[in-house]
This record gives C-alpha cells, sequence and structure tokens, in this order.
C-alpha cells in the first residue's frame, strides 16, 4: 500500500516540473480572465461622475451582489492557498484557523452592518466622527484605516511574488519583481478606471471562479473517495508523515507548541474582521441598510461553504499529493491546492486554478487601493486638511491620485519585501484592525456617553499597542523565521499581539471617555441613534 | 402619533431627541438591543470555548466519535451550523420584528421633512 502511495507522489513530483515549465497556458488563463475583467472595468466606469459612483458604486449593487464581491474581498490568496496547505500538513489545526475568519463575520451581521451602512457615507470615518469632534476622530481613524490596508496590501504584494516562482517556474528575483509591477499596474488600471464599481465586478468575477473552482474540485476529491468524508480522512491517515499518523485529526501540530499564541490570533481574526476598512467600505455600495444586511448573509453562506470546501481540499491533498511531496515542492505548504489541481485534472486544471490565484490576489489588492485613497481623499484631504471646502470633483480628482501613488508604493515595497518572512503583515492588520477599529466603531455605536478623548486614545493606544508588540515578538527577533534571523530574544512571547492590545483598546476608550471633561453634544447623540437604526435620512443610491 | 418637540430643538430641524424618546423609537431600540447582544454573547463564548477546548484539551478533541471523525472536526463543523443558524435567525427576527418599526419611524420623519 505504501509502496503504491510512494510511486503515485513521484509520479506527481514529475509532473509538476513539466508543468512548472508550461507557463504558457497559465499565463494566458490568466490573460483571458484579465481580458474579461477590464472590459467589464471599462463598461461600468462609464458613469463614474461623483464621488458616491467613484467611493460607492452609485449605491447600486444588490445585496447578493454584494455579498459575493464581500467574500472576494475577504477571501485572499493567504486564506486559499494557505488554509488548504496548512490541512494538507497540520489537518485540524488549519481547520481550526479558518473557522475564526467565518465565525467572525456574525459581528459585522450582528453589530456593524446595517448601523454603519445608515450613518455613514463613504469610509469608516464618517460613522466614528458622526456625533464627536470631526477632526481629531476622522484624524485617527484614517491613519488606522491606512495602517491596515498598508499591511494586508504589503503582505498580498509579497504574496504575488511567491506565487509566481511556484506557478510559473519564475525563480529569478528580476522575473518575480516583473510580476509584481505587473500585478500593481493592473491594480491601478483597474481602480482608476472602474472605481468601486470596477473594483466590485472584479470581485464578484473572482468569487464565483474561486468558489466554482474550489467546488469542482471538492467534488472531484469526494468522488475519488467514493463521497465519504470518513473514507477521505482514513485516507488521508494513511498518507500522513506524522507521528502518530491520525495526529492530523486533532489539535496540537500547529498551534500545539504555544496555545496561547492561538488564543491571541483566535480573538484577532474574530474581533477584526468586522473593523477591516475594505470590508466596511463594501456596506456603503448597496441602497439600504436591508440589502447590506442580506449582502453579509449571503458572504456568510459563501465563505462559510467555501470554507468547508477547503476542508475537503487539504486532506483530499495530503491524500492524493502527500504532505512530502507539498513541502518539498517550490513555494511550500502554498503549493497544496494547486498541486492538487494538477493531481486531480492535469496542467490544464492547474492553469485554471493559478489563474484563479492570480485574480485572488488583484481583487484583493483593488479593494484595498480603493479604501486607502478613499480614507486619504475623503478624511484626510477634503475634511481635515480643506475642512470639507473642497470643489465637487476635487474629492475624486484627489482619491485618483493617491491610487496611482499608493499603487507605486505597494510595488516598490512588493519588490523590497522579495524573500522576507512577512506571513505575520496579514494577522498583524487583522490585530489593527481589532485594537483600533473595532472598540472604536462598537462604542460609537451603542454607548451614548462615548467622547472623543475616549475614541483618540482607543485608536492610537490599540495601534500603537499592536505594532509594538510585533516590533518586540518572535516575528522579528530570536527564531530561524524571524525577520532578523536569530538575533537578540524577543520580549514579548507570542507573535499575535492581539491578546493585549484588543482589551487594551477597549480600555483605553472607556478611559478615556471617563476622564473626559467635555460631554458630547446629546442632540447628535439622539440623530445617530436614530438614523443608525431606522434608516432615515440614509445615503440614497444615485440614479442615472 | 406625535412625539413632543423637546424645548432646545432647532427650530426647522429634525428633533432627534424627541424622536429618540418616543414610545414606538425606544421600542425598537430594545428589540434590538435584546436580540443582537445575547446572540453576540452567545457565539462569541461558543467560540472560545471551542478555541480554548482544542488548545488546552488536546486529547478530548482528538477522541474518536464515529469512524475517522473526531470530537474536533464534529465541534469545528458545529461551529458552521451555528453561524448559519445564527444568521439565518438573525434575519428572520429582523425582518419581521424589527423593519415594520424602523420603516414606520422613517416614513413618519420623512412625511414630516416633506412638510
Amino acid at each position: 500500500m505504501n509502496d503504491f502511495f510512494a510511486s503515485v507522489h513521484s509520479g506527481i513530483a514529475s509532473a509538476i516540473a513539466t508543468a512548472e515549465n508550461d507557463p504558457i497556458l497559465n499565463m494566458s488563463i490568466f490573460g483571458a480572465f484579465v481580458a474579461v475583467t477590464l472590459f467589464i472595468v471599462i463598461r461600468a466606469s462609464r458613469n463614474n461622475k461623483t464621488a458616491a459612483d467613484y467611493y460607492a458604486a452609485g449605491r447600486s449593487f444588490t445585496g447578493p451582489q454584494n455579498g459575493f464581491a464581500i467574500s472576494g474581498d475577504y477571501l485572499s490568496a493567504a486564506s486559499f492557498l494557505g488554509i488548504c496547505g496548512a490541512i494538507a500538513i497540520n489537518g485540524y489545526d488549519g481547520f481550526l484557523y479558518s473557522i475564526g475568519f467565518l465565525v467572525a463575520w456574525l459581528v459585522a451581521l450582528l453589530l456593524v452592518a446595517e448601523l454603519m451602512r445608515n450613518t455613514g457615507k463613504f469610509t469608516m470615518a464618517d460613522v466614528l466622527s458622526f456625533r464627536l469632534k470631526q477632526r481629531p476622530v476622522r484624524l485617527a481613524a484614517a491613519i488606522t484605516t491606512l495602517a491596515v490596508c498598508f499591511f494586508y496590501l504589503l503582505a498580498q504584494m509579497a504574496g504575488a511574488g511567491g506565487l509566481v516562482s511556484l506557478l510559473l517556474g519564475i525563480h529569478e528575483q528580476i522575473g518575480q519583481s516583473v510580476v509584481v509591477a505587473v500585478v500593481g499596474v493592473l491594480m491601478i488600471v483597474y481602480v482608476l478606471v472602474g472605481g468601486m464599481k470596477g473594483t466590485t465586478w472584479v470581485q464578484i468575477v473572482k468569487a464565483f471562479l474561486l468558489i466554482g473552482g474550489a467546488l469542482v474540485m471538492t467534488i472531484w476529491v469526494l468522488a475519488l473517495n467514493g463521497f465519504s468524508l470518513d473514507t477521505l480522512l482514513a485516507n488521508a491517515v494513511s498518507a500522513s508523515i506524522t507521528e502518530p499518523q491520525d495526529a492530523i485529526l486533532g489539535p496540537g501540530l500547529q498551534y500545539g507548541a504555544n496555545p496561547w499564541d492561538f488564543l491571541s490570533l483566535a480573538l484577532a481574526l474574530v474581533l477584526g474582521t468586522a473593523g477591516l476598512p475594505h470590508v466596511l467600505m463594501r456596506f456603503y455600495t448597496v441602497p439600504t441598510a436591508k440589502e447590506a444586511r442580506r449582502s453579509v448573509v449571503w458572504a456568510i453562506w459563501l465563505i462559510g461553504l467555501f470554507y468547508l470546501l477547503t476542508l475537503v481540499l487539504g486532506y483530499g491533498a495530503a491524500y492524493l499529493v502527500g504532505p512530502e511531496v507539498i513541502k518539498d515542492a517550490p513555494g511550500g505548504v502554498n503549493s497544496a491546492a494547486p498541486l492538487l489541481a494538477l493531481a486531480l485534472g492535469g496542467p490544464l486544471l492547474l492553469g485554471f486554478i493559478s489563474a484563479v490565484a492570480f485574480a485572488t490576489i488583484l481583487a484583493v489588492v483593488a479593494g484595498l487601493t480603493i479604501t486607502a485613497a478613499a480614507s486619504f481623499a475623503h478624511d484626510i484631504y477634503a475634511n481635515v486638511v480643506k475642512k470639507g471646502k473642497v470643489p465637487p470633483d476635487g474629492e475624486v480628482k484627489v482619491a485618483r491620485r493617491t491610487v496611482v501613488v499608493i499603487g507605486v508604493l505597494a510595488i516598490v515595497g512588493g519588490i523590497g519585501v522579495q524573500g522576507q518572512n512577512i506571513a505575520f503583515l496579514v494577522a498583524l492588520a487583522f490585530a489593527v484592525a481589532a485594537s483600533a477599529n473595532l472598540p472604536t466603531i462598537i462604542y460609537s455605536l451603542f454607548w451614548r456617553k462615548f467622547t472623543t478623548r475616549g475614541a483618540v486614545w482607543s485608536m492610537y493606544g490599540g495601534l500603537a499597542a499592536a505594532i509594538i508588540l510585533i516590533v518586540l515578538s518572535p516575528v522579528f527577533w530570536g527564531t530561524d523565521t524571524s525577520v532578523f534571523r536569530n538575533v537578540g530574544t524577543a520580549i514579548w512571547p507570542l507573535n499575535n499581539p492581539g491578546i493585549v492590545s484588543i482589551p487594551l483598546g477597549f480600555f483605553l476608550g472607556w478611559l478615556g471617555t471617563v476622564l473626559s471633561s467635555k460631554k458630547e453634544d446629546p442632540r447628535k447623540a439622539a440623530e445617530m441613534e436614530v438614523r443608525s437604526l431606522t434608516g432615515y435620512g440614509a445615503e440614497k443610491a444615485v440614479s442615472h | 402619533m406625535s412625539h413632543v418637540r423637546t424645548d432646545d430643538a432647532p427650530p426647522g430641524e429634525v428633533d432627534y431627541v424627541a424622536v429618540e424618546q418616543s414610545p414606538r423609537f425606544v421600542e425598537l431600540k430594545k428589540k434590538h438591543r435584546s436580540v443582537v447582544f445575547p446572540l453576540a454573547a452567545l457565539f462569541l463564548v461558543w467560540y472560545f470555548v471551542y478555541v480554548l477546548l482544542s488548545s488546552f484539551a488536546p486529547e478530548f478533541m482528538a477522541q474518536r466519535v464515529w469512524g475517522h471523525i473526531t470530537m474536533g472536526l464534529l465541534l469545528g463543523l458545529g461551529q458552521f451550523v451555528t453561524t448559519f443558524a445564527i444568521t439565518m435567525g438573525y434575519v428572520r427576527f429582523a425582518n419581521n420584528r424589527l423593519d415594520p418599526i424602523s420603516g414606520e419611524i422613517r416614513d413618519r420623519l420623512e412625511q414630516e421633512e416633506a412638510r
């Protein structure tokens, strides 16, 4: 039995070598995706006149459409390739990771989405500064927004480089840099030309392809296992190289060494999602709060379905590809899903899944870029610097310029961090979102006494705590995988700051509020409460 | 049904303080919070029970329940089930219980504004 598996695995390993060197197929499938989405983006851009068109797609998407777009925005390459790989190698612990990403959506559904849609216009800062002092709160919210977007964007761009070496067989630094630049330029074009409408359509198409592709592969894997999860697990166990073999069915392989670290990560995942600015901004692309609710419901079903599929795909890759082959492949853990595609459907399916992975990066970076640009132009430029006195088209003009600047920074940053271990950046983005954004969002929506001082302390305090703890952690110091390899020792023992920085963000929000000498305007508080719950005065859809 | 204007409300604008104190709005707010807060607390507690069991009781989570399905996998799939169930339950509640009241208050405010 084991000999049989060994021969299958070596067969796959040699097939990888040939498929990898056939980048023409992969590139043409990806080219087709770019052509189709560019066509859609250009068509969608015809009505981009006002700020509401550019930032919020004229608030004209339906709930189901936005649900697909949210899934497309949220399911990054890290969650597709990373989670499939983690399940393939570490089994249960990889699955454990994906659950936090799903459950987190209940925070968005129950506490945030509808109320934000009713009180905001374009950005997270609109809601947070609604009844507090405009400039300090807006500035703080814009800074945390830009920080989250920057960390996330850098992680995605660097991931693009790694993906190339895996999928196209380009291992030279220069080739990878060219691809990062291509991704960056495409992203600038999508966002510049298409605005939120174009970005949304790219995300919808990508979500469709990603979930569709994963569904086909899942059915295929299940068919090979007699449509029995039990048989699949039994086969995955027999292919396992852990000791004992069935360790992949229980916890401990990935996070067993330091359970506190996982607890800290779990906090950041479950509370961070509803504070991610690019997710929040998506709620403004629908006409009403009811549609915002529908979009979250669609997103929860799609994202939940997707993570259930990754469970089958991960164990399927463990069985059909084998953990040793995955670990030895270029790209390591991240290669599990592409290698499974190759084992199932040959080079054509590999090419399709590779193109989907690229599309995934494009859709996510486009969403991050338009969010960062909107925050800079709408919050910092129009409201903090110009105090709201800007000509009607001035804000969008600044936003478009910001898109180009962010795109160039992302390309330079993405090339600069190549070969560095920057996987921590995604976890850091979630930790900042949970520590700096979520406390202020929750307080300003539900706590009448909340003050400007509370908001500012919470946002800057949460942001600083998350970043400082990461810099003092093993991510930077003292281990084989640290940024400074085997240099110094970490002062803070955990890889994730959430367990301290999130409670600190909530605590500072409370402390700043009770220490405030000035109370906020009760009429503004009443207005926010009435508008958030009833939708009176909410921004309407643009009709053309 | 009209609400009593508060003294310091700016003339010509919606008197939000009065709306906020009106019985219908108080009812809406109470209904909303009496459902979303307990639901949020419920799923957070359930999620962290699951995470803590996975982190600190690995033997318990690794025991087989049926075939190759372990307790951990079963409870993990349970997280999906509860997430979907809470989603459907909340949407049903919001559509049937919250939307009629919020729509009524919104319509009244829009009529007053038009006058």
